[in-house]
């Protein structure tokens, strides 16, 4: 009796952890993802930005970035252009929101002004690169629901749905590799209606602080025009200790000029 | 030569804190950056007034440079800017800016001539009263004199910015010369006018802005007292003019709501002189239809509603106006964008169109077109009438270095 008690039990733990639901499995697998680049505070980079039309000619942007990372509510940061001259000192400054739009300023250094802009058009390319701007915000748990679609090795593949309904795409499928701090290997974007628009591939990956792996190289194709933006990150620092003081309007002028 | 002496006393202060910094903040950066700029400008009606010509080649030339160390806390930047006209007024140099700053976490300095822009409306610039506005230079009132300045900023978390301004100099209008266009039947000379305040540009002027943010809406608050930078004109029943600086207090009130695609925009001034009070309001709406054909293009519909107490006296000759206009951007890699739109007056029949173009030519290269056209300018505007006749377009080329 006792033996078909410990089968019978057996058998339902077995149940419970068969279970768990592909909707509980992909969220479970965003917050893995989240957890595991925890803690990194602040960061900056250079950033190189290549947009190739569909006859191959290219023309280049490059930006710096800064990002304070945020726990209670989403991150902040703040871009800037070096390049082309013609919009040198422009600059951005987003506090991205779990729940609701984000807030966005935007610095135009030739006639110095702060001016707030709507973050209503995520879907509209940014700096007419195949990276919309939801592309590049920061990326919250809470602004998808997910599904897990499969396993294979270290390989998790997950379809998240954006909440928002502006954004631009049906659903992402998203491979995190398990075994290298859930980073992201690889994202595919579905349109409105439903047909792949455009895959991201992440590669040259470094970790730093022996903890946060950040890909070198973000590669964009966008299948329907076939056109492609290839992101180039270098010098990254996590150890500029930036603080809420580096993300004020008064520093995004500062940044600016 | 006054004012070079006070660039030679702010030259000096600069160079203070280069020799005191700290040998743990070491790196320097150096930024040098030039732009080349040929335009020409082509006004195609008959001139209203004797000597004034049609036809005006004009190169500009702006260099920037920007030292920072300290870990960007602290910087010099200057910003030259000079220009070569047929009209010899608008043939002018000036130092833009030229200051030092320093920034602490939660407050920062700036000394030096400098540029502060201050609103929201896009049509007109109320608000906006820290710089000498550049008056021969761009008709649209963006462009600005460097000011001498000592400016501090005090950044709070849950209060907002406060920024407090010391402004030790006051510059004067320059007005165009007799071969230009856009002026008065009679030539202004800038040193015609004078100022009520017995201390000239001497005068020790001081402002105040308060900003700050709650969700959706962005909120300033802003008070000047010192010499303005309008002149005033009066005008006794002899018909002399009677022009000069007045001593001025203005309050500003600044307001955005950012709501989904809608921008929702508030300016409005009160305005305290000797022998002038009055209230000038701006109030409109901007609404951006984003990525309509899922290329990147996006086109925003302004409306804006201008309002100015002084009536005729108003030298923007916006006093109950509405401005409807597009922004059309294509967000392209030429970054391709246009402005158009219309400044319609409600109880006359003048009407202004304007038209603002631009798009990256390469890499280093821009273009940029601008028309202004001056429509049924009604013969009672004291101020417009001047300009009847002097629609132009215009059309520049500027170099990156």
């Amino acid at each position: 009796m006792k033996a078909r008690l410990l089968t019978l039990l057996a058998f339902l733990t077995l149940f419970i952890v068969k279970a768990q639901s592909p909707e509980e499995k992909g969220i479970q697998i965003a917050k893995e993802a989240e957890k595991a680049d925890l803690g990194f505070n602040s960061s900056i980079a250079e950033l190189k930005m290549t947009l190739k039309n569909k006859n191959g000619q290219t023309s280049e942007r490059s930006l710096t970035t800064r990002t304070l990372e945020l726990t209670e509510d989403g991150d902040k940061s703040l871009i800037v252009f070096n390049s082309p001259k013609d919009v040198k000192g422009t600059s951005t400054l987003t506090f991205t929101h779990k729940v609701g739009s984000d807030d966005q300023w935007l610095y135009l250094p030739s006639i110095k002004r702060v001016k707030r802009i709507s973050s209503n058009n995520k879907s509209g390319p940014f700096v007419g690169s195949e990276f919309a701007y939801e592309d590049l915000s920061s990326q919250e748990v809470e602004k998808y629901t997910y599904k897990f679609l499969k396993e294979n090795n270290s390989i998790l593949t997950v379809e998240q749905d954006p909440v928002d309904p502006k954004s631009g795409y049906t659903r992402r499928i998203v491979s995190y590799n398990k075994s290298k701090g859930y980073r992201i290997e690889k994202i595919q974007f579905y349109d409105r209606k439903n047909a792949l628009l455009k895959t991201l591939s992440y590669s040259d990956y470094k970790q730093y602080k022996n903890k946060f792996w950040r890909a070198g190289v973000l590669k964009m194709v966008n299948h329907q025009s076939n056109k492609e933006t290839i992101l180039s990150f270098s010098d990254y620092n996590f150890d500029a200790e930036l603080s809420e003081d580096d993300f004020s309007q008064v520093a995004l002028q500062r940044a600016g000029n | 030569m006054k004012y070079n002496n006070l660039i030679f006393v702010v030259i000096t202060f600069l160079s203070i804190p280069i020799n005191a910094q700290n040998d743990d903040h070491r790196k320097v950066n150096h930024d040098f950056e030039l732009e080349l700029q040929a335009e020409y400008r082509y006004f195609f009606n008959e001139a209203q007034f004797s000597g004034q010509e049609s036809h005006f080649p004009a190169l500009a030339i702006k260099p920037e440079y920007s030292v920072d160390w300290n870990k960007g806390r602290e910087q010099i930047n200057f910003s030259g800017f000079f220009r070569l006209d047929k009209d010899e007024e608008r043939t002018h140099w000036d130092i833009r800016e030229l200051y030092y700053q320093k920034a602490k976490s939660s407050w920062e300095l700036n000394v030096g001539l400098k540029k502060v822009y201050w609103g929201v409306i896009e049509s007109n610039h109320l608000v906006d009263i820290i710089n000498q506005t550049d008056v021969v230079e761009t008709f649209d009132g963006e462009e600005k004199l460097g000011q001498p300045m000592v400016q501090f900023n005090w950044i709070t978390n849950k209060l907002g910015t406060f920024d407090f301004f010391y402004l030790p100099y006051h510059r004067k209008r320059t007005f165009s010369g007799i071969d230009g266009r856009l002026r008065f039947g009679t030539v202004i000379e800038k040193n015609d006018i004078n100022y009520e305040s017995g201390a000239e540009e001497w005068r020790q002027d001081f402002a105040v802005r308060w900003k700050h943010y709650f969700g959706i809406f962005d909120v300033a608050l802003s008070h000047f007292y010192g010499n303005g930078r309008e002149p005033l004109f009066l005008f006794d029943n002899q018909g002399n003019t009677n022009a000069f600086y007045p001593i001025i207090n203005q309050t500003g009130l600044e307001v955005q709501v950012t709501h989904d695609a809608f921008l929702w925009k508030l300016e409005s001034i009160y305005r305290d002189a000797k022998t002038q009070h009055f209230l000038a309001l701006a109030a409109g709406v901007e609404y951006t239809f984003g990525n309509i054909d899922g290329n990147g293009l996006d086109i925003g519909i302004l409306g804006e509603y201008l309002y100015d107490d002084r009536d005729a006296l108003a030298l923007s000759g916006l006093q109950n106006d509405v401005f409807l206009g597009s922004r059309i951007a294509f967000n392209d890699t030429q970054d391709t964008s246009i402005l158009i739109g219309g400044i319609i007056d409600l109880d006359k029949s003048s009407k202004i169109f304007s038209l603002e173009a631009s798009r990256r030519i390469g890499n280093s290269c821009k273009v940029e077109v601008e028309a202004r056209i001056f429509n049924s300018i009604d013969k009672e505007e004291l101020i417009l009438s001047n300009f009847k006749e002097d629609s132009f377009f215009r059309l520049s080329l500027s170099k990156f270095f």
